[in-house]
């Protein structure tokens, strides 16, 4: 940790910047049509909306009403990536339904506005909609089902970088921060960049540079002059239920609004969303108010959202376009867009943002044929057809995953470390050799963000000491460095908790206390 | 199978079996006074041992504390509300003189309450303030001031417990300190459990087994630490023949929880109070608790049945949100059992800070129940709710017992006030 900053210059043909689901499948395009590529992120994969999300994988119903256009593309999209990726996508159907109070226009319309969408969308009696979801309101009276599913974009993110890692040699560097760029005539010639572990500058020098910053894409192409990225920033706020409340998709038949949406995933469900302008990237969290918010919207839905344990809350923000010459327009789109700069007198430079986690691929392939195009490649997109190889270190976000595996190994050696999700010894030891983005010294929060480690009640306040322990006793760690890796991982999960620790939370979190601070005193760790 | 009501009568009801329970049904047959003792499984199984008088003080809970007695005059002048603070220091030292005392009668050496803190292994390989110590655990804490040569012992297949931690993590205050891993005797496959090492250890063929073992795993070092797992029932004569049978001096270092040296406590006191003539209904949560101006009475049942407990007054010593004394939903901090007020912050917003590690704690620690001078829980109107109700231990307000290392110190010390204000009351 006290090394001296180094430099350092990488050569490559494409820097993708942003390791969302956009950047990693832009990666995995272009790997396809035989371009390398280096994707850096700032933080790490899914750092970003990638990792702040619902992980609904959109039928499109969601969307007839404010923008068919939309509707339409998440309909095909979320068709293609069912046949290409169904590892990390669970077919779990979903519901919308109106409860007393709903607008009953609203609810009738709904049927017919999907039809143009080309979605298929079942009326349902309210019996049946109980009968499929007991936990439905009795207070219901209109239902519809749809094909939403869901996908879990950690997975679905690992597996596009490490295909693309595997097809060419592409790589991925976490925790590498785009500061700068160097441009000349009418050219990137390099972009200058912080290893943020190491604090030591690195040059990348490019062909092309491709922004997929996120709701960062204005700040990156700020970087390079480009003054045609106009965001506005939504954040919206969720929280992660204890136990998974309801099989199916379960979507509130009115207007977009708070808590309208609950989305099961694996063993929990996820229950959403507030939307808040803000200002500053930087600051964005949860708050009590939204919590609160999205607890007593979704209470009318779902009743027993208002006595559910929660075990995390997490906000993301969504990236709005504004249309570049009229910056005052409120009028923003929902979808992506794809700038190339042109205008802005820099060829080799190009942002993607915008449009959502189910349309990820197709945002990919818009950007790859531009970047495909300005390289003379003349290969064809390849990703609507070719599935999505499965990689064994890349198994372990998937929830329920674990013991699964755990199981089939029956290896008693094998200890389970993470006791909440199952995760064992052996899944740990595998993520920090080979999972995209392992490195020499990664910290508790890579492994997690690989793995379900910490995910489960107790949020990693056992499995934190145990894997540090672990990775103590494999000489991961020689030093204090794990313990400050601990107290740090700790801080992190602690950002998701602050604001739903009440019921067995509380009790949850002052263990977790008398543990971590009582005991261990890494609130008194001496380290900077 | 048939239900009998059953019904036990008491001139003191004490609620909770953490350490403040414990602690109040000691001090009261030390007095004299007929117990009894009603209390649900709670945190005494994760404690480690060690008691704490008072290791860090606030605003930032940094340094930690050398002289405790001079640690609470600093508190007095600076946090008058914290419940140490309304206690006498002569009356904190005999509290943990007779708490420490009984524990020794009883089998379970502890250090006496001396005049500063002594420093004390973690496993996380880190020091911490405390007052108190089993005896199992002193010869760490000599070893280690006295910069002793020392193997850290653990096991294949303990989890959570590493010794190449604690070496890596103190090798620059302790150079002469070393590290291996051993397998435990007869359990060399998978996963294994503190407490089920404990007991195995309380088998003497299991000891001998292990003494050869450990004698290879030491050896030319004459002083060795192992995760707290030497007996259950006798840890210190455990201890002496571990010793005897492999020449080393031995030490246990705490565990994750459940932790032995909790368990043993808990047992220990299961064990003997019935003996001493204390009523012990343990595992049991009290339903409903009715306090009338001549006495109380305490409702609660088991697999066999309702059972009801009349005593003249009351302790409730029943903790936070942990064990169950305090409870918080989504609207606020409630004490379930008596409704009673609970001073707390004004909204969740400020329950937290933002950083869970912030050096000046969070204010929901010192949430909690207000009492009166003689440690009278206080009702709405500031005035005590009966003459004959007290309260002992973390449930009381205006202390942060995680943030200042004062657990056992809170525990023990407001649970000899408490029967100190109940003699008062009963006579
Ligand atoms: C609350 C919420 C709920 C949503 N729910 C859904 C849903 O259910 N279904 C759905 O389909 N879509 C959903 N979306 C949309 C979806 O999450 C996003 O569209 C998608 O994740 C965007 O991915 P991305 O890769 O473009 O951006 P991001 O995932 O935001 O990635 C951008 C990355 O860039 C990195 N970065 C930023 N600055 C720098 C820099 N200077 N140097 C290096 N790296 C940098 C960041 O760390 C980040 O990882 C939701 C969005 C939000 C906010
Ligand atoms: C992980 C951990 C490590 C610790 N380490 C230390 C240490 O190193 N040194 C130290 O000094 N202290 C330590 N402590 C603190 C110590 O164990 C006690 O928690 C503390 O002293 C408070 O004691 P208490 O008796 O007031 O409350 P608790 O120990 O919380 O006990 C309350 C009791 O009341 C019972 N109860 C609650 N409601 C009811 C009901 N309705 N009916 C019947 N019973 C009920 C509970 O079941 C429980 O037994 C540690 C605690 C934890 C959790």
């Amino acid at each position: 940790m006290t090394e001296k900053p180094t430099e350092q210059t990488i050569e490559t043909e494409v820097l993708i910047i942003g390791g969302g689901v956009t950047g990693a499948g832009i990666m995995r395009d272009l790997s396809l049509r035989g371009i390398q590529t280096l994707l850096i992120d700032k933080k790490d994969l899914c750092a970003g909306a990638s990792g702040g999300n619902h992980g609904l994988l959109h039928s499109g119903s969601r969307y007839v009403f404010s923008d068919l256009h939309s509707a339409i593309e998440c309909r095909r999209e979320s068709t293609i990536l069912k046949h290409i990726a169904p590892q990390c996508i669970e077919e779990t159907g979903g519901l919308f339904v109106a409860v007393a109070g709903d607008d009953p226009e609203f609810a009738e319309n709904f049927g017919s506005k999907c039809e143009p969408a080309g979605i298929e969308c079942t009326p349902i009696s309210t019996s049946k909609a109980r009968e499929l979801e007991p936990l439905l309101s009795d207070r219901l009276f209109k239902a519809y089902r749809v094909p939403d599913a869901t996908v879990d974009p950690f997975h679905l993110a690992l597996l596009n970088v490490a295909h693309a890692e595997m097809v060419n040699g592409s790589s991925f560097r976490p925790h590498t921060e785009i500061l700068s760029f160097i441009c000349k005539n009418g050219k990137i010639e390099a972009a200058i960049c912080r290893d943020n572990r190491t604090q030591s500058t690195i040059t990348v020098r490019a062909g092309q540079y491709v922004n997929a910053g996120g709701a960062w894409a204005m700040d990156i192409a700020h970087m390079a002059n480009c003054k045609d990225v106009n965001l506005l920033y939504s954040k919206g706020t969720l929280l992660v239920s204890h136990d998974r409340l309801t099989t199916h998709v379960v979507n509130r038949l009115r207007p977009p609004g708070d808590g309208d949406i609950l989305v099961p995933g694996g063993t929990v469900s996820v229950l959403g969303t507030t939307s808040l302008r803000v200002d500053d990237l930087t600051t964005v969290k949860p708050t009590v108010a939204e919590i609160d918010i999205n607890v007593r919207e979704g209470t009318a839905m779902i009743p027993a959202l208002a006595t559910a344990r929660y075990i995390r809350a997490f906000s993301g923000v969504r990236p709005l376009l504004q249309s570049a010459d009229n910056a005052d327009d409120r009028e923003v789109t929902r979808g992506f867009a794809l700038l190339d700069h042109s205008s802005q007198n820099l060829s080799n430079f190009c942002t993607i943002t915008g449009g959502k986690l189910t349309t990820y691929r197709l945002m990919a392939e818009k950007t790859s044929d531009l970047i495909a195009e300005r390289m003379h490649n003349s290969k064809p997109c390849q990703t609507h057809t070719t599935s999505l190889p499965d990689e064994e270190s890349c198994r372990w976000t998937e929830p329920g995953a674990s013991p699964k595996y755990w199981y089939r190994a029956n290896d008693p050696e094998d200890m389970i470390l993470c006791e909440c999700e199952m995760v064992p010894q052996s899944a740990i030891d595998e993520i920090i050799t080979d999972a995209p983005g392992a490195e020499d010294e990664m910290n508790l929060e890579a492994i997690a963000l690989r793995s379900r480690a910490g995910k489960g009640p107790c949020q990693g306040s056992f499995c934190g000491i145990r894997i540090t322990s672990h990775l103590y006793d494999r000489g991961h760690y020689h030093d204090k460095t794990g313990l400050i890796h601990m107290r740090d991982f700790f801080n992190e999960r602690f950002k998701g908790m602050r604001t739903i620790i009440w019921g067995q939370q509380a009790a949850q979190m002052e263990l977790a206390e008398a543990l971590h601070c009582g005991l261990l005193g890494l609130n008194n760790l001496e380290d900077d | 199978m048939i239900e009998e009501a059953r019904h036990f009568t008491a001139e003191l009801a004490v609620i909770g079996s953490g350490l403040a329970g414990f602690a109040a049904s000691i001090f009261a047959l030390n007095r004299n006074i007929k117990t009894a003792q009603i209390g649900n499984t709670g945190a005494i199984a994760y404690t480690t041992g060690y008691l704490d008088l008072l290791g860090s003080l606030a605003p930032d809970y940094a340094a930690s504390i050398e002289d405790p007695w001079q640690g609470l005059e600093l508190l007095r002048s600076s946090y008058p509300e914290h419940p140490l603070c309304r206690i006498p220091q002569t009356d904190i030292h005999t509290a943990f003189e007779q708490f420490t005392g009984f524990l020794g009668e009883c089998g379970i050496s502890y250090s006496s309450p001396g005049k500063t803190n002594a420093r004390v292994l973690t496993p996380a390989g880190t020091l911490k303030p405390t007052l108190c110590m089993p005896a199992t655990m002193q010869i760490g804490t000599t070893a280690f001031s006295r910069q002793e040569p020392c193997v850290i012992i653990d096991f294949k297949g303990l989890k959570g417990f590493s010794s190449s931690q604690i070496a890596a993590n103190l090798k620059d205050q302790w150079p002469e300190l070393r590290n291996t891993t051993i397998e435990f005797p007869d359990m060399s496959l998978g996963e294994i459990y503190p407490e089920v090492m404990a007991r195995a250890l309380e088998v003497p063929e299991t000891r001998e087994k292990l003494a050869k073992i450990l004698v290879g795993a030491a050896g030319e070092t004459k002083i060795i630490g192992l995760p707290a797992i030497l007996g259950m029932h006798s840890p210190d004569l455990v201890r002496k023949e571990m010793e005897q049978l492999t020449g080393l001096e031995i030490f246990e270092i705490p565990t994750m929880p459940p932790s032995v040296p909790g368990i043993r406590l808990r047992e220990m006191f299961e064990q003997l109070f019935p003996q001493k003539g204390i009523t012990l209904i343990p595992q049991q949560k009290v339903d409903k608790l009715k306090i009338e101006q001549d006495g109380a009475r305490l409702f609660l049942s088991d697999s066999f049945g309702p059972i009801t407990v009349d005593a003249k007054s009351v302790i409730l010593a029943t903790g936070r949100f942990l064990s169950g004394g305090l409870e918080a939903s989504i609207d606020g901090i409630t004490e379930p059992l008596l409704n009673l007020p609970v001073t707390q912050p004004g909204s969740r917003e400020e329950w937290y800070r933002e950083k869970y590690t912030d050096r000046r704690g969070h204010e929901i620690n010192k949430a909690g129940i207000e009492v009166d001078a003689s440690f009278r829980p206080l009702d709405n109107n500031g005035a005590p709710y009966s003459n004959n109700l007290f309260a002992a231990g973390v449930i009381l307000a205006h202390q942060d017992w995680i943030r200042g290392r004062c657990g056992a110190g809170v525990a023990i010390a407001t649970a000899y006030k408490a029967v100190e204000e109940v003699e008062k009351y009963l006579s």
